[in-house]
């Protein structure tokens, strides 16, 4: 087998693993839209926020810290215990999730029923300012490393077996894996709850009709209060796969708003949706910066090469694909009435 | 194939009707397998007042934005002034002189009153984008030519006291005008109205029944109304074409589709099998 | 008592559409230019013109070109740092491909080439709308700044990846470059301020704004009433973009003089120029200049306060001024989307029955 080919399945191999974490986080997306019609932008904040709460709290750091110190000259850095455990951490770190969620149905888009969605999206930009500055002021903008004992470094089984069958080990890291695993197995539970628990039931008996949810008893601040946390949930976990791959800090942000050009790809109301087009950017993002970077099959052709295309080849495969099918691969098909 | 030919004929208040002004030949329209619109023809002739009236589902919008260009019919032919219509944009349709209303008022909410009658002008100002930009000379005089027919209209619809109101604080009658208006002051030849009075009180219905009178009246134009109100319809109209889910069941003056025993059914309600 | 229309009757259609149709409200018009044209330029002095006039004038710009594109016509656009980051490069090629070539003239075609750019990403907006279409100019924003980082050509292969702008001068006077003076630069700017804000008013209150505005409250509504919408989604994407191009290429050109552009024209200038739209008012030329003025003016007061008086380190006055700016949005979203153009409005409004509320 020529060598380009097998290192392209390791690209491809790695891009399906991506893929999976731009579907969890896109299916916090899906989440919050389908139950409100908000298209939350906060998103990518949310992941970054619920990151650096839960190494703030692993660290036992005090929270504001340095502007208590600022303001009252006093000296004060850390709780008296230096390290909290990873579980209760994470714990503690979702309560504070769901107080999130409370925050904004209540303070933000409580005020906002009933507004256009181009209005709501713009507040979700607001909101994604103010949770980052409200992030920076809490635990500081420092990088910083996560740390809760998953698995790191290459995954010797997969290098074994690969340099048997092709004389090659593939490079596959064990985080990759586990962020991989947490994510399948995340997207299936949330597509469970939201099938067979009352609370899904409500969840999208909202998403489909507010008036007719709210006829029949359900409380909708109580489903959006859910949605939310929900949301907050899933950017814990990407957070979570993400800070520990590349460090706590505002990337993070930007690497999760990967996720709106998987929805649109994959239409902004379906689930299966948010995973086909997350897989598909994953690998699709990966191979092509592969190929334009190679000296042997692209810059063999064209004389140059390009790199770091990953920041920008998500959206304008997103933006092409659109012109062709607006309402994207799942989504419902657009009729226009007068 | 041309279209309908008719002699000219004067009614008993005075007004001219001539040739026809447009005909459908044959349309029908469908969404995925429901069928909207069942092969049906009938035709428009120049000055009169047509209705097109029929229950509920009946396909009576849709046939209006089929004549808008809003819809492309899969079969059948539009035929307006003498030529077969190709599919176009309805933004075409419009400059070819056809304007209308909607049923659920489309009104540009962030804009004034004078600024949405303006709206309707479009189509009559020429002025080049540079024009536009430097405003001073020709955009500066054709925005106040333009003006002053938007004023005729304003004057004529008796809504002078609201001109600079965003039309977003407008109740529902005066927005039914204001529309009217925004349709009128491009001085269509075929004007479409589309329920013009829907959810209006009766007060509001005669206004609304004497404007579309005078209208017709004073400036000749053609118009295609769809109506719920029977009793309106049968004072306003010339001719009325009725459908039923779907298809044609009647055509003719009111008095022929008064006698009609299909559309008695259609609106006493026999049952459909 | 002072301010108010009783009496001020028009007598032509001319005049009753005219900019300030109240005549005190013409009379401070004409004395805010005054003062901007031949007062400043004599009194205005380093800090202040590199703090607050410069930035002010050229975001004012930015906010106009994307308020055209927003506000008037509805098509909410992140790409503004990628399109102000089209006009700067242009502005550079052409400075240093030519140059003899005037500033003026520079500054323009640099519009121009950002406009063409503008139209090409602005064509799916026929096909994509609202926050779909939002997401679709990330893509603008992402592949410009890629493009202008990683392509050689774009910054004259030079070893910093960064582009600076040579000393170019205009009738005989340095406008770029380390020698020149502020307050050539400040009339400089003041120069397309004053053009481009007269343009953007004519454009808008005429066919062409009126046509964009109705593709923003009801584009299908508008397609049967006659509008092109290919046509008036174009033009605004356009004019647009020559607005935000030549605020771009006066923001390197006479403002910054050298630019990185990951950091000067990033996602953060996106947000940036829309905030200013959102904040001074959607759909209002004047609430341009208002959010320009007061996001520029912000992170100043800010300092001044927090820094200087508080004794704060700046790293948290820059994260109060996330917090600040984030909650004003949503602030102005819930309680006044037309922003402070429409406070502005009101104010007036209750005024001109002052004292007499009844």
């Amino acid at each position: 087998m020529p060598d380009q080919l097998i290192f392209a399945m390791e690209v491809v191999a790695n891009g399906l693993m991506t893929g999976v974490m731009y579907a969890l986080v896109a299916l916090g997306f899906v989440l919050i839209y389908k139950a409100s019609g908000i298209f939350n932008y906060a998103q990518g904040v949310m992941a970054l926020f619920a990151a650096m709460t839960l190494v703030g709290i692993q660290e036992g750091r005090v929270p504001f810290a340095h502007l208590i110190n600022a303001t009252f000259g006093t000296e004060i850095h850390h709780l008296p215990w230096h390290s909290v455990p990873a579980l209760l951490a994470i714990a503690l770190t979702v309560l504070v999730m769901i107080g999130l969620a409370w925050f904004v149905q209540k303070v933000v888009f409580h005020h906002l029923v009933g507004q256009e969605p181009i209005i709501l999206f713009m507040a979700t930009i607001g909101l994604a300012y103010f949770l980052e500055g409200v992030a920076d002021l809490m635990w500081g903008s420092e990088i910083r490393t996560l740390d809760i004992g998953l698995p790191q470094g290459i995954n010797t089984i997969i290098d074994e077996t690969t340099f048997n069958w092709f004389g090659y080990g593939f490079f596959i890291d064990n985080l990759d894996i586990v962020a991989a695993i947490v994510a399948a197995v995340l997207v299936a539970g949330l597509v469970a709850f939201a099938q067979y628990t009352k609370q899904g039931r409500a969840m999208r008996a909202v998403a489909d009709d507010h008036q007719a949810a709210l006829s029949v008893g359900i409380s909708l601040n109580f489903v959006w209060i859910l949605v939310w946390s929900l949301a907050g949930f899933v950017a814990l976990v990407a957070g979570t796969m993400w800070g520990a791959k590349s460090g706590v800090q505002f990337s993070l942000s930007l690497i999760a708003l990967k996720a709106l050009p998987v929805l649109m790809l994959g239409g902004f109301t379906s689930i299966p949706g948010a995973i086909v087009g997350g897989l598909i950017i994953g690998v699709g993002e990966a191979l092509f910066e592969f190929i334009v970077s190679s000296n042997d099959i692209f810059g063999a052709v064209f004389g140059f090469t390009l790199n770091a295309t990953e920041n920008w080849f998500a959206y304008v495969l997103a933006l092409i694909f659109l012109v062709f099918r607006p309402q994207g691969l799942f989504g419902e098909k657009i009729i226009e009435r007068v | 194939m041309t279209m309908m030919q008719y002699e000219p004929y004067e009614t008993p208040d005075g007004r001219t009707i001539g040739n026809t002004l447009m005909e459908m030949k044959n349309i029908t329209l469908r969404f995925g397998g429901v069928v909207a619109i069942q092969d049906i023809s009938f035709d428009i002739r120049e000055g009169e007042i047509r209705a097109i009236i029929g229950p509920n589902g009946a396909g009576k919008s849709s046939m209006l934005n089929v004549i808008s260009g809003f819809y492309n019919p899969q079969e059948g032919d539009v035929w307006f002034r003498g030529t077969k219509r190709p599919p176009m944009r309805p933004y075409l349709v419009a400059r070819q002189g056809i304007a209308r209303t909607f049923q659920n008022i489309a009104l540009f909410d962030g804009m004034s009153v004078l600024d949405n009658i303006m709206t309707g002008r479009l189509n009559h100002m020429k002025t080049g984008f540079l024009g536009q930009a430097i405003w001073w000379g020709k955009a500066e005089k054709e925005e106040t030519l333009n003006r002053e027919k938007a004023e005729e209209i304003i004057d004529f619809l008796e809504i002078q006291s609201i001109r600079k109101t965003p039309v977003g604080r407008l109740p529902y009658g005066l927005k039914k005008r204001v529309e009217l208006a925004r349709a009128l002051v491009a001085e269509p030849e075929l004007l479409l109205l589309d329920e013009p009075m829907a959810g209006m009180n009766v007060e509001e219905k005669e206004d609304m029944s004497r404007f579309i009178l005078d209208v017709n009246d004073e400036y000749g134009t053609t118009i295609a109304l769809i109506e719920h109100d029977m009793g309106v319809v049968m004072d306003l109209s010339d001719r009325v074409v009725v459908m039923d889910y779907g298809k044609k069941i009647g055509d003719g003056t009111p008095d022929e589709v008064r006698n009609n025993q299909e559309v008695i059914d259609a609106y006493l309600g026999v049952a459909h099998d | 008592m002072f301010y108010r229309e009783a009496g001020d009757f028009k007598t032509s259609y001319a005049a009753d559409n005219q900019t300030f149709p109240i005549a005190f409200d013409r009379y401070r018009y004409y004395f805010v230019l005054f003062i901007a044209i031949a007062v400043i330029p004599f009194v205005v002095n380093e800090y202040w013109a590199n703090a607050l006039l410069l930035p002010f004038l050229i975001y004012a710009i930015a906010a106009i070109g994307l308020n055209i594109l927003t506000g008037y016509c509805g098509q909410v656009s992140l790409g503004t740092g990628g399109f102000m980051a089209v006009g700067a490069y242009a502005t550079y090629k052409l400075m240093t491909a030519f140059p003899g070539l005037d500033m003026v003239t520079i500054t323009f075609l640099s519009g121009f080439i950002t406009a063409g750019v503008g139209v090409l990403f602005g064509l799916p907006s026929l096909r994509i709308k609202g926050f779909y279409l939002a997401v679709a100019t990330l893509a603008a924003q992402f592949f410009l700044v890629w493009l202008f980082n990683r392509v050689p050509w774009f910054y004259n292969y030079s070893a910093s990846g960064q582009i600076n702008a040579p000393e170019r001068t205009m009738f005989g006077l340095a406008v770029t470059g380390p020698n020149a003076e502020v307050w050539v630069k400040y009339l400089f700017c003041l120069f397309f301020v004053i053009l481009l804000a007269w343009v953007a008013r004519n454009l808008t209150r005429g066919t062409v704004g009126r046509q964009w505005m109705a593709i923003r409250d009801m584009d299908i509504a508008a397609e049967i009433i006659g509008v092109n919408p290919l046509k008036a989604k174009l033009t605004a994407f356009a004019i647009s973009s020559f607005y935000v191009g030549i605020s771009g290429a006066l923001l390197f050109s006479v403002f910054l003089g050298a630019v990185e552009v990951g950091e000067a024209f990033g996602i953060t200038k996106s947000f940036l120029v829309l905030f200013m739209v959102i904040i001074g008012g959607l759909g209002s030329i004047f609430g341009s200049f208002a959010g320009a003025a007061f996001l520029v003016l912000l992170p100043v007061a800010l300092k001044v306060l927090g820094v200087d008086t508080l004794g704060w380190p700046t790293d948290i006055v820059a994260h109060f001024q996330l917090v600040i700016v984030g909650g004003l949005i949503i602030f102005f979203l819930i309680v006044e989307p037309h922003g402070l153009a429409q406070l502005w409005r009101l104010a007036k409004e209750k005024l001109r029955l002052w004292p007499f509320p009844h």
